[in-house]
């Protein structure tokens, strides 16, 4: 069988799947479209949330990032899984005490105002719908690379599919389909990890076999890794950052964005009970960590394999790293996976220097071009795209083409799975808080279900049409995401849960100071409204303020919400009584019911 | 009235406290043993690196989830032990 009729064998089995789950979790009640009936297991809410939290870019992206970026880009890491620590206790289960569908529903009644509601569906609408482009355009990716259609026909497959089951089963259909998507991507992110730990350290658990020797040179894999990439120029895989300032608001500036999404928040609505909410957090944190500590695994031996590849003399015990360089591998040697990712540019290939041999070095290292020069080489040979060492795992690991059929559905599984756990937030802010809560109230439970599902359809037809057409800035929305989720949602969630005295204009006042600051730090640097050569100062570390990188700003925003917030909360009325004893009701897990509407 | 009152800001205070000390483990490993003591921890070595460089990559996840279930586990015992839970 052929490695495509294999890939479509796994990826149409895999829809097969979620559209039986669709057909069985149909909604029948605004409940079951909104908090799948607030009926679902804190366990299967953890596995559902850890699918909705992880994206196309932690599935395909991160191990990636880690490689090239080695120590620095643990910041992703500890971002990621350590927001859902705040997460758990400091919103989840008030939040879920608290009993409505929505996260504006929250800031809107216990800031006693509708600007506020406003506001928060504006950043909610904005923080998804950055994000979700980013998932249209990975599930094309994967479509196109593995099914050999068009990148077009993939994203609209891709919408077609998410619309059967979100449409008709709103979060009880997304909630099952999730659990089985994250089945489905953590077995395709594991079984090449544990095939590629076993050939280069003989351990069979990849984030034991990272910090174990690496069996061909009989040295430990990092240090290995480290005299590898020094030799060619690169910085050392676990050198130490300088920028400290920077790298600790950019950790923390992704914890608190995870805590603020509205669509991982609204998945601790669905489980029955407070204590749930709390266990739950922690379970999805379980299964988020079954693919992040395997990420730094996978990062740090692909690169190795890489390097390698490219430089076979390099693989066993060196004595003299000179002289292995001189034998980089024939370019007409090179091995059949390079060659098939040659064919989607994404590998490329130039020999400068016409001694028909690939080398693969760091030519930006002014330090290093003496040696190069020495060598007789002439620039970098070789550019790899990131984002190919997860889907190229498999090949270079000589595993069979099963794996890479698992990998296509596991990769379309991460990328649908957020997708659509970001469109039902959309969906529901449009339906709930704007339809029902602001123009017409008196909408009846099955007028309000319609417009949730129009809603819902209509999100995911812009999320298909910047999906084809993507702005030029979509890498650079997912810190506008972050950005505003941090500064302005996740403060104003934590102040009405743990201050009495935050009021109506301390919110609305906060919510907005942190956000305009944010985008503006922002947009100083990466182009106003992201337009390209717009931006007032170059991006450069020696033009950001303090050191700090537009994309570590989200704290510093958040910082200055909750400040905003104080102050002008001092300066003005106490919140009326009923409000107290809103903020002292949703403290205490006693006499929670199950989500409503009313 | 007020038993119910005093008894209600008793189980707050202990919660403001339970979440005060999970956050100082929270940030001491993360910010703490990962990034800004990572010079300090250079000495411990960790299969071919250093101390600072596992609680960035494996240790800090790890401490995260034990964090949760931690509070998860305390939080139902004061939920019980105040009479305020579900």
């Amino acid at each position: 069988m052929s490695q495509f009729a294999i890939n479509l064998l796994f990826v149409g089995a895999s829809f097969a799947l979620y559209i039986g789950i669709a057909i069985w979790a149909r909604a029948g009640s605004t409940k079951d479209f909104y908090v799948a009936g607030g009926g679902v297991h804190p366990v299967t809410n953890g596995m559902a949330t850890a699918a909705d939290w992880m994206s196309a870019a932690s599935f395909i992206s991160m191990a990636g990032l880690l490689a090239s970026g080695g120590y620095a880009n643990s910041t992703f890491l500890m971002g990621w899984t350590g927001g859902y620590v705040i997460l758990a206790m400091l919103l989840a289960p008030y939040l879920r005490k608290f009993g409505k569908f929505t996260v504006p529903d929250f800031i809107g009644d216990r800031f006693y105002s509708k600007t506020a509601r406003l506001v928060a569906v504006i950043c909610l609408i904005v923080a998804s719908v950055t994000y979700v482009i980013g998932q249209m355009t990975g599930a094309g990716v994967a479509f196109s690379r593995f099914l050999e259609v068009p990148n077009t026909a993939g994203i609209w497959i891709a919408a077609a599919i998410v619309f059967l089951y979100a449409v008709f089963g709103g979060m009880k259909g997304i909630t099952y389909t999730q659990v089985a998507q994250y089945i489905v991507l953590i077995i395709a992110y594991t079984i090449p990890a544990v095939f590629i730990a076993l050939q280069l350290t003989g351990n069979p658990i990849p984030m034991f076999g990272m910090f174990s020797t690496h069996t061909e040179s009989g040295v430990s894999l990092l240090t290995k890794l480290d005299e590898v990439v020094n030799a060619l120029g690169f910085r050392d895989y676990t050198a130490d950052v300088d920028n400290k300032l920077n790298m600790v608001l950019f950790t923390l500036s992704l914890m608190v964005g995870t805590a603020g999404l509205p669509h991982v928040i609204i998945r601790f609505f669905t489980v029955p009970k407070v204590a749930d909410a709390r266990w739950s957090a922690g379970w999805a944190l379980v299964f988020i960590a079954l693919l992040y500590l395997t990420a730094p695994a996978v990062g740090s031996m692909a690169r190795l394999n890489l390097m390698t590849t490219v430089y076979p003399e390099m693989t066993g015990q060196v004595e003299d790293y000179d002289s292995a360089a001189g034998e980089a591998i024939l370019y007409a040697e090179r091995p059949d996976w390079v060659r098939t990712w040659e064919e989607t540019g994404l590998i490329t290939f130039e020999d400068k220097n016409a001694d028909g041999r690939i080398q693969f070095y760091n030519d930006a290292n002014p330090d290093f071009a003496a040696t190069a020069e020495a060598r007789g080489w002439e620039g970098s040979e070789l550019t790899v795209n990131n984002d190919i060492l997860v889907l190229a795992n498999p090949e270079i690991a000589n595993l069979p083409p099963w794996v890479v059929g698992l990998i296509a559905a596991g990769g379309i599984a991460a990328a649908l799975s957020t997708a659509a756990g970001l469109l039902l937030a959309i969906s529901s802010a449009i339906s709930h808080d704007l339809i029902r809560s602001m123009i017409n109230p008196n909408i009846s439970e099955k007028g309000e279900m319609l417009a949730a599902r129009i809603s819902m359809a209509g999100a995911i037809l812009l999320a298909t049409y910047l999906g084809l057409n993507p702005p030029g800035f979509a890498a650079q929305t997912v810190a506008l995401a972050f950005g505003i989720a941090g500064a302005s949602l996740f403060p104003a969630l934590m102040m009405g849960i743990f201050s009495k005295r935050v009021n109506n204009k301390g919110a609305v006042a906060g919510m907005l100071a942190g956000l305009i600051a944010t985008l503006l730090y922002i947009f100083t640097y990466l182009g106003w409204f992201f337009i390209p050569g717009t931006n007032s100062l170059a991006n450069t570390p020696d033009n950001w303020i303090l050191g700090i990188s537009p994309l570590s700003f989200g704290a510093v925003g958040a910082i200055i919400n909750f400040a905003v917030a104080f102050t002008v909360s001092r300066a003005t009325a106490e919140p009326p009584q009923e409000i107290q004893d809103l903020v002292e009701s949703v403290r205490y897990p006693k006499g929670a019911g199950v989500a409503t509407g009313h | 009235m007020a038993d119910e009152k005093s008894n209600a800001s008793a189980y707050w205070s202990a919660n403001v406290r339970l979440i005060t000390g999970c956050l100082i483990v929270w940030a001491l490993v993360s910010y703490g043993c990962a990034i800004l003591l990572r010079p300090l921890l250079a000495g411990i070595p960790v299969g071919g690196t250093d101390l600072g460089f596992w609680f960035a990559q494996q240790g800090s996840i790890l401490t995260f989830i034990g964090i949760i279930f931690f509070y998860a586990w305390k939080m139902n015992k004061l939920d019980k032990k105040f009479g305020l839970g579900e």
